[in-house]
C-alpha cells in the first residue's frame, strides 16, 4: 500500500497539565474510511483536533503523506492546504459572520474566485435551508442549521481527507440520514473519512474500518465487521465492573 | 477601533504608537532636516508596520486566546512602557512648547473659511481629507476582500479560520501592520494640534477616539466614523458658540469653562452608562476556545511547615532591620522615600481589592485618592477639623463617590468597566478638580492646596518619623482589613465571581453586592491612602499624585507585581518610591561595593526605565494573572518544598 494520507505516530496531546492521549497510533489510507468509536471522555476529539493540526501533539508525529506538517505551534491552516478537512464537533461558525461570508471564506481558498459562485451554489442545494438564510449573521442561526453551515463548508469541497467530529449531533433524523449519504458520496468520489460518531452503527455501515478508544488508548482496531461483537462485549465488560 | 476590529484588542497602546511615528517625523524633520514626505513616509509607512508587526509577533500573537481584560492590561502597560523605550533608545526628549509642523505647506498658517462660522486651517483640511480617504478604504477592505472577510474571521476564531484554510498569523500580522500604520499616519496628522509632543497627549486623544467608537459598539466601522465626525461637530460647535454665547448670558460661562475641555468624556461616559445595547453586548465567543485551555487556576499550594516557618522568621528579621536602618540611619530624604512607599502601599491595596480580588480593572483609583486628599484639605482649610477624622470622612466619601459610581458601571463588565473608570478618571480631572468646593479652584493655584500634618489628642505627627509610624499604623490595619475581606464571605463570593459569573449565579451568588462591596472597599481604602500622601506631602498636588495617567502607573505596577496578595501591594508600594532611587541611581549598589566611585559608568540609569521595566512586567499579566513576582515566589516555594519533603524522606529512610 502506498503511504497513508494521514498517520498519527506514537501522538500524546493534551490540555495544559491535563492528559487525554497516550501514545496513539492510527493511519487513514487513500479512500479509505475510519470510525473513531469510544466512551466519553476517551479521548476522540483530542484525537482529531491533533489529526487535524489544531492541536499539536507534545509528544510523536503526525505525518500528512508521510512528511510532518509545519513545526511548532497551531497551523491547522497547513493542514488544510495539504486537504486534510476538519469539521469540529458543536456549533462551529464564525457567528458574527453571515452565512454567505462563512462559506466564502472556506471556499475563495477552495475554489478560487471563479469557482466561488458554483461552490456556494452547491452548497445551498445541499441544505436549501442555507440559502435561504445566506444574509443572516451565523450566530442567530439554530444549533441544527450552524451544523449544516459548517457542514455544507466542508462537503462542498470534497477533500481528500475529510475529519469529522460528531457529524449528527443536534441535527435531526432525516438531516442525519441526508448527512451520511453524502458522505457516502464523496466517499465514491475518492475523499478518505475519518469519523468520529455517537451513532455507532451509521459510523460503521459507512466505515472500512474502526478503531476503539479507550482511556486515550486505541485498544482495537480492525474491520467494521468485526467491530460490532467488540464492541458489545466491551461495553459488557465495562458495565459489569461498575457493577462491581 | 481598527485595532479592536483587526486582532480583538482593545488597543489603548494606539496612543503609543501614534505618539513614536509623530515623535519620529518631528525628529526627522525638524532635527535632521529631511524633507517632509522622506520623514512622511519614513515615520507612518516605515516604522510605523514594522512597529505593529513587532507587537503582534512578540507580544499579541502569544495572546490571541486570551481574555480581553488581560489584553487590555497588556495593552496598558505598552502604552506606559512604548513612548519611553522609543524615547531611550532614539534619545528624543519631549520639549515643551515646541510644535511640529504639519505635512502640508504652511498648514498652520493659511485659513479657509466655507461656511464663515469656522476658519479651517490646511493641516485640519488634510487631517480631515485623510482621514476619510481611509475610512472609506478600510470600509472597503472590509467589505469587499477577501483579506478584510479573514481579518473579521480571525477576531473571532483564529482556530475556525485556520480550519477554513487560512493563517491567522499571517492575517493577523497583516491587520497590526495595517492598523500601526493608521496610528502612525494619525500621530503625524494631529500632532501639530498639539502645543508640545508628549505621550499624554496621545493617550487622551485614544480615549476620546474611544467615545467615537463606542458609538459604532467597537465593531462597526461607519458608525464609529459618524460618532467621530459627530462628537468632533459637538465639541466645535461648543467651541465656537458658547464663547459668544455665554458672552451675552454670565450663566453659561462656567459651563463653558469646565464642560468643553472633558465634553468626549462626558460623552464616552453617558454613551457606556446610559446604552443598555453595549451592557448586554458579550465579547463574541470561539467556539473552539476549548483547544486552548485558560491559565491555570492558582493551586492552594501546600507549604513545608518548616519553609513557612523560615519566611516568616525571614519577614519579620527583614522588617525589623529594614525599620531599625530608616528609624536611625535615614536622613530626610529617606525618610520621605519610606514615607512614600508606605503609603503608597496603602493605596495599591485598593488596587489588590478590586482588581486582584473582584477581577476588574478599575481605571480611576487616582481619583478616589484625589477625593480623598480634597476632602482633607477641604475640611481642614474651611471647618479647621481635625486631620485625621477628615482623612476617615475622605475614606468615606470617596466610598460613596465609588459605590454610586459602581451601580451603573459595574453592569457594563471587562473591558468596558475599565473605559468607563477611564472616562470618569478623566472627566474628573477636567470638570471637577476645577471647582473651588473640591480642588479648592482659583484660589488653590496661587496658594497651593495646603493639608497640615495631623494631631492626635497630645501626639503630634508633624515630624517626618512621627508620620511614619503612623503611615505605618494604617497600612497595617488596612492591610488587615483586606485579609480579612479576602478570607470572609465577600472575598470568597469574589472568587468564585472571578472563576465563573455564570457558575456563580447558578448557586444564588449575586454579583452586583459583592461587587458594590468591593469597588467600595476599595474607593475608600483609595482615598484613606490619598489623604494620607496629602498629609505626607502636605499638599494635595493632584497633578502630580493622581492624574489619570498616574493611576494608569498604579495599575501596571500592582499588575506587574502581585495584584492578589498584600505582600504584592507592598512590594508595589517599595516599587514605586524606591525603585528608582535605590537600583537605577545605584544606591544599592553603591552601599554595597562602598562608596559611589565604584559604580560601574552606567549609573545613574534614567528614571524613565522604570515604566519600561513595569510597563513590560505587566504584559505577563495573561499567562500569571497573580503577578510576576508572586508567580516566581510561588514556584520558589514549591521547590524549596519539594527538597524539604524529599530530604526528610532521605533522613527517614536512613532511620
Amino acid at each position: 500500500m502506498s503511504t497513508p494520507i494521514l498517520e498519527l505516530r506514537d501522538v500524546e496531546a493534551g490540555y495544559g497539565p491535563f492528559r487525554a492521549l497516550f501514545g496513539v497510533s492510527l493511519e487513514v489510507g487513500h479512500g479509505e474510511a475510519v470510525a473513531l468509536v469510544g466512551a466519553n471522555g476517551a479521548g476522540k476529539t483530542t484525537l482529531a483536533r491533533a489529526a487535524s493540526g489544531l492541536l499539536t501533539p507534545t509528544a510523536g508525529t503526525v505525518l500528512v503523506d508521510g512528511a510532518e506538517v509545519g513545526r511548532g505551534g497551531p497551523s491547522a491552516w497547513r493542514f488544510v492546504r495539504a486537504g486534510v478537512v476538519h469539521a469540529p464537533e458543536g456549533r462551529s461558525v464564525l457567528a458574527s459572520l453571515t452565512v454567505e461570508e462563512n462559506l466564502a471564506l472556506s471556499f475563495h481558498r477552495a475554489f478560487g474566485r471563479s469557482g466561488l459562485a458554483g461552490a456556494l451554489e452547491r452548497a445551498y442545494e445541499l441544505f436549501p435551508r442555507l440559502g435561504e438564510r445566506r444574509t443572516q449573521v451565523a450566530g442567530t442561526l439554530s444549533g441544527g442549521e450552524q451544523r449544516m453551515l459548517s457542514l455544507g463548508r466542508v462537503l462542498v469541497e470534497s477533500p481528500r481527507l475529510l475529519i469529522a467530529d460528531e457529524l449528527s449531533l443536534g441535527l435531526a433524523p432525516m438531516v442525519v440520514d441526508q448527512v451520511f449519504e453524502t458522505l457516502s458520496q464523496i466517499r465514491g468520489a475518492g475523499t478518505a473519512l475519518l469519523i468520529v460518531e455517537q451513532q455507532v452503527g451509521h459510523a460503521l455501515e459507512l466505515c472500512d474500518r474502526a478503531a476503539v478508544l479507550e482511556h486515550g488508548l486505541i485498544t482495537w482496531q480492525g474491520p467494521t465487521s468485526e467491530a460490532g461483537a467488540v464492541l458489545e462485549s466491551r461495553l459488557f465488560e465495562t458495565a459489569t465492573t461498575e457493577l462491581k | 477601533m481598527l485595532t479592536y476590529k483587526t486582532s480583538g484588542v482593545f488597543n489603548l497602546a494606539f496612543g503609543a504608537q501614534a505618539y513614536i511615528s509623530a515623535a519620529m517625523y518631528f525628529k526627522a524633520h525638524s532635527l535632521w532636516g529631511w524633507p517632509k514626505w522622506a520623514a512622511l513616509v519614513v515615520s507612518a509607512f516605515v516604522l510605523a508596520p514594522l512597529l505593529g508587526l513587532v507587537l503582534e509577533r512578540l507580544i499579541f500573537r502569544h495572546l490571541r486566546t486570551a481574555s480581553a481584560v488581560s489584553k487590555l492590561v497588556i495593552a496598558i502597560g505598552l502604552s506606559v512602557a512604548l513612548p519611553e523605550l522609543f524615547n531611550q533608545a532614539a534619545r528624543f526628549t519631549a520639549v515643551a512648547g515646541r510644535q511640529i509642523s504639519g505635512i502640508v505647506p504652511d498648514g498652520a498658517g493659511v485659513f479657509y473659511d466655507p461656511f464663515g462660522v469656522y476658519r479651517f486651517n490646511r493641516d485640519e483640511l488634510a487631517m480631515m481629507a485623510v482621514a476619510l480617504a481611509a475610512s472609506l478604504l478600510l470600509a472597503a477592505l472590509f467589505r469587499f476582500t477577501m483579506i478584510g472577510l479573514a481579518m473579521r474571521a480571525v477576531v473571532e476564531s483564529p482556530r475556525m479560520t485556520e480550519l477554513s484554510g487560512i493563517s491567522a498569523d499571517r492575517t493577523s500580522a497583516f491587520a497590526w501592520a495595517l492598523s500601526s500604520t493608521f496610528a502612525g499616519l494619525a500621530g503625524v496628522l494631529i500632532a501639530p494640534r498639539f502645543n508640545s509632543l508628549i505621550p499624554t497627549e496621545f493617550f487622551t486623544l485614544v480615549v476620546i477616539a474611544v467615545a467615537a467608537a463606542a458609538v459604532g459598539k467597537l465593531v462597526s466601522l461607519p458608525r464609529a466614523l459618524l460618532g467621530g465626525l459627530g462628537l468632533g461637530w459637538f465639541i466645535a460647535v461648543f467651541n465656537t458658540f458658547l464663547p459668544r454665547w455665554s458672552g451675552d448670558h454670565t450663566w453659561l460661562r462656567p459651563l463653558q469653562e469646565n464642560l468643553t475641555p472633558s465634553l468626549p468624556f462626558v460623552v464616552l461616559f453617558g454613551i457606556l452608562v446610559l446604552w443598555r445595547a453595549i451592557g448586554r453586548q458579550t465579547e463574541a465567543s470561539d467556539p473552539l476556545a476549548g483547544v486552548d485551555p485558560p491559565p491555570p487556576a492558582l493551586a492552594a499550594h501546600q507549604r513545608h511547615p518548616k519553609l513557612t516557618l523560615f519566611t516568616r522568621l525571614f519577614g519579620v528579621c527583614f522588617v525589623t532591620v529594614v525599620g531599625l536602618v530608616v528609624w536611625f540611619r535615614a536622613d530626610v530624604l529617606w525618610m520621605h522615600l519610606v514615607t512614600t512607599a508606605v503609603i503608597m502601599s496603602v493605596i495599591y491595596l485598593s488596587v489588590t481589592v478590586i482588581t486582584g480580588m473582584a477581577g476588574q480593572i478599575s481605571l480611576c483609583q487616582g481619583t478616589f485618592g484625589a477625593i480623598g486628599g480634597f476632602m482633607v484639605f477641604q475640611m481642614a482649610d474651611r471647618f479647621d477639623m481635625s486631620v485625621l477624622a477628615a482623612a476617615l470622612m475622605g475614606a468615606v466619601a470617596a466610598a460613596a463617590v465609588g459605590a454610586v459610581l459602581s451601580l451603573p458601571v459595574l453592569r457594563l463588565g471587562g473591558v468596558w468597566l475599565a473605559i468607563a473608570t477611564l472616562a470618569f478618571a478623566f472627566f474628573f480631572d477636567a470638570v471637577m478638580v476645577k471647582f473651588s468646593w473640591v480642588g479648592g479652584g482659583s484660589t488653590a493655584l496661587l496658594t497651593g492646596t495646603r493639608v497640615p500634618r495631623p494631631l492626635l489628642g497630645p501626639i503630634d505627627f508633624a515630624s517626618d518619623r512621627a508620620f511614619l509610624v503612623l503611615a505605618v499604623i494604617v497600612l497595617v490595619v488596612v492591610s488587615v482589613v483586606v485579609i480579612q475581606l479576602r478570607d470572609g464571605t465577600i472575598g470568597r463570593t469574589l472568587a468564585a465571581l472571578r472563576g465563573s459569573e455564570v457558575a456563580a449565579a447558578s448557586i444564588g451568588i449575586s454579583a452586583a453586592r459583592a461587587r458594590i462591596v468591593a469597588f467600595a472597599v476599595s474607593a475608600a481604602i483609595a482615598g484613606l491612602g490619598g489623604a494620607l500622601l496629602s498629609m505626607h506631602h502636605q499638599n494635595v498636588n493632584y497633578s502630580v499624585n493622581f492624574g489619570p495617567i498616574n493611576a494608569l502607573f498604579w495599575l501596571v505596577v500592582v499588575v506587574a507585581l502581585g495584584a492578589r496578595t498584600v505582600e504584592g501591594a507592598i512590594q508595589g508600594g517599595a516599587a514605586f518610591a524606591l525603585f528608582e532611587p535605590l537600583i537605577l541611581q545605584g544606591e544599592l549598589l553603591a552601599w554595597i561595593l562602598r562608596g559611589e566611585d565604584h559604580l560601574p559608568g552606567f549609573f545613574p540609569i534614567a528614571g524613565s526605565w522604570r515604566l519600561v521595566l513595569f510597563g513590560l512586567m505587566a504584559m505577563q499579566f495573561a499567562r500569571h494573572p497573580e503577578g510576576l513576582v508572586e508567580y516566581g515566589k510561588r514556584r520558589a516555594s514549591a521547590r524549596i518544598s519539594r527538597w524539604l519533603e524529599a530530604r526528610e524522606e532521605r533522613q527517614a529512610a536512613v532511620a
